[in-house]
């Protein structure tokens, strides 16, 4: 097994035997589950809401998905901080340090061990809307490419959530710095309706307008591509970060 | 045959801006030696340490694991080295067993092996019996026998100890004692202190740090009682000063009051039985021969409480 393997499962195992994992996972699902159910109220409700257009799946894909994004934005911060911060004043980052490893495999190893996290999240996540195939006629399709997007976007948080862990050793520093970043590429999509080119650079750089399409069931490899390249940018800058820490 | 040498670092140094955390650091260890790194609080002891296992950049030198350079295949050299940081790197939420499976893990142990490396480990570091406890709720000495526990548990060539005694009761420190004896064996092992007698207890060379400069590196022999520069002597009826200088072997002598003397000796020579023959065949009425041996402590309280502006290095002898 490889060494980026080994680091991960060592992650996904220290995440998963503290209480905060579960915790976190616990009030993600709480509070999503009120807002499937009342979403689902609201649908069966309002008959006005019910056309040839628009399922169960969309509704409970924009509104229930849309929703999540913002409770992950809270929450990937609070996992993120511990993988340098933490490490780093606990004294624990050494052992990586000093072990035959490259800082290359440590930063994927620690990335692979939060997706352990995230894949945890998006089953939960699926289980709500997917719990209605028993009833009804599910798009199956459009609730997948939500959660692709989900998925995306929580990768994208965890890799620029790693990054600002790598500046401090303070977690509670990482972890309010993040939520900044990620707030800030957030944001980006409300300035984006400047007319103009910044407004446009600003649409294509916001964290979420990637999100919509997929949220509506449009699959765009360039949606795919700009968090692959956002994951990939800011875990190399946490590589970097690291580096230039030792030297 | 010399033994090989498994641990070599070359003018290492470094710099934080204009402050030398550690400046133009040699050494060489060979297998089956321990050098005892000694040092006040902030000599640079830590910082060489880190840089010893590669978890700091030196600014300039370079340093070589076993025959590999750690700057060039870190991977590789890492291999051959086991280190205990100041604070003992384990993660609280996990388990002994756990933990160590994992450090075997990160270096790369095979199933097979790691079962035998981990029984190993945690018996030579006393923690069989706890090997189910969450490491959080361990005492700090038994953090600490962890922290050690990863260090060897790999057999590495050389093993990097940071204060490994630190937090540990005397029961558990002569323990420690015994087991980096037992690894000194075969591997090569630094370990810095700042407890002098932890040092001549394991160490067969010491190197001294102040203010981020070597000052001082013997073998500990050198500091004990082969080696010493001054003898003191008492006479009930003492000789003329210059008949004590000709006796051979001396350089100089010091009158302290009417019957004692403090005698200079020519380096690497013992004329104590020169002086009680001399003294018998005139009748001088010998009291008191002593020779007066610089300790260890007297060496490093010397070096240490100097100026840091004349701290001007010793020049060390080359490694035999």
């Amino acid at each position: 097994m490889s060494l980026v393997l080994r680091i991960a499962r060592n992650e996904a195992r220290r995440i998963f035997v503290t209480p905060l994992a579960w915790i976190v996972l616990a009030v993600m699902q709480s509070i999503l589950g009120i807002v499937f159910l009342l979403l689902l109220l609201e649908y069966a409700q309002d008959p006005s809401s019910q056309d040839r257009y628009t399922g169960i799946a969309d509704y409970i894909g924009n509104g229930l998905y849309g929703f999540a994004t913002l409770v992950l934005l809270l929450i990937m911060p609070m996992l993120t901080m511990r993988s340098f911060a933490e490490e780093r004043r606990a004294g624990s980052l050494n052992l990586l340090l000093a072990a035959p490893a490259s800082l290359i495999e440590i930063v994927l190893g620690k990335f692979l061990g939060l997706t352990v996290f995230i894949v945890a999240a998006i089953a939960l996540l699926a289980a709500m809307p997917l719990m209605l195939l028993v009833g009804t006629d599910l798009d199956v399709g459009r609730i997948a490419a939500g959660l692709l997007g989900l998925s995306l976007l929580m990768m994208a948080f965890a890799a620029a959530g790693l990054f600002v862990s790598t500046l401090t050793r303070e977690p509670t520093i990482a972890a309010i710095g993040s939520f900044g970043l990620l707030l800030a590429f957030w944001l980006m999509q409300v300035l984006s309706t400047q007319a103009g080119l910044i407004g446009d650079i600003l649409g294509y750089l916001a964290l979420t307008s990637h999100f919509e399409n997929l949220r509506r069931g449009i699959f765009s490899s360039a949606d795919v591509a700009y968090y692959l390249l956002f994951t990939g940018l800011f875990l190399w800058l946490a590589v970097l970060r690291l580096d230039g820490d030792r030297g | 045959m010399t033994p090989p040498t498994l641990l070599e670092a070359e003018s290492l140094s470094r710099h934080y801006g204009p402050n030398r955390a550690a400046h133009d650091i040699h050494l060489r260890l060979h297998k089956g030696e321990i050098l005892g790194l000694l040092g006040p609080n902030g000599a640079g002891k830590s910082t060489t340490m880190k840089m010893l296992a590669g978890v700091l950049a030196p600014t300039e030198g370079r340093v070589t694991i076993n025959g590999v350079s750690l700057a060039d295949e870190p991977k590789i050299a890492k291999r051959s080295l086991g280190y205990l940081p100041e604070q003992p790197p384990v993660y609280p939420e996990l388990t002994i067993d756990e933990y160590l499976n994992f450090c075997a893990d990160l270096h790369g142990l095979t199933r097979q092996q790691r079962r035998g490396a981990v029984e190993r480990a945690m018996t030579a570091c006393g923690l069989r019996d706890l090997s189910k406890r969450l490491i959080g709720n361990l005492s700090k000495g038994y953090q600490q026998r962890c922290g050690i526990a990863q260090a060897i548990l790999h057999q590495p060539a050389v093993v990097i100890l940071d204060e490994p005694t630190v937090g540990l009761d005397p029961i558990q420190i002569l323990e420690i004692r015994k087991l980096i004896r037992s690894i000194g064996r075969d591997h090569s092992v630094i370990l810095s202190s700042h407890i002098l007698p932890e040092i001549q207890a394991v160490c067969e060379r010491v190197m001294i740090m102040h203010c981020g400069r070597v000052v001082y590196a013997e073998r500990l022999a050198a500091a004990g009682s082969e080696d010493f520069q001054t003898v003191l002597v008492a006479f009930t009826r003492p000789p003329a000063p210059n008949q004590l200088a000709s006796i051979d072997g001396i350089s100089n002598v010091d009158a302290l009051d009417d019957h004692r003397f403090r005698l200079s000796i020519i380096r690497h020579q013992d004329p104590r039985a020169a002086i009680a023959g001399t003294a018998a065949a005139h009748g001088w009425g010998l009291i008191e021969l002593r020779a007066e041996v610089r300790t260890l402590e007297d060496i490093f309280v010397e070096l240490t409480t100097r100026d840091t502006t004349d701290a001007v290095p010793i020049p060390i002898r080359a490694a035999a």
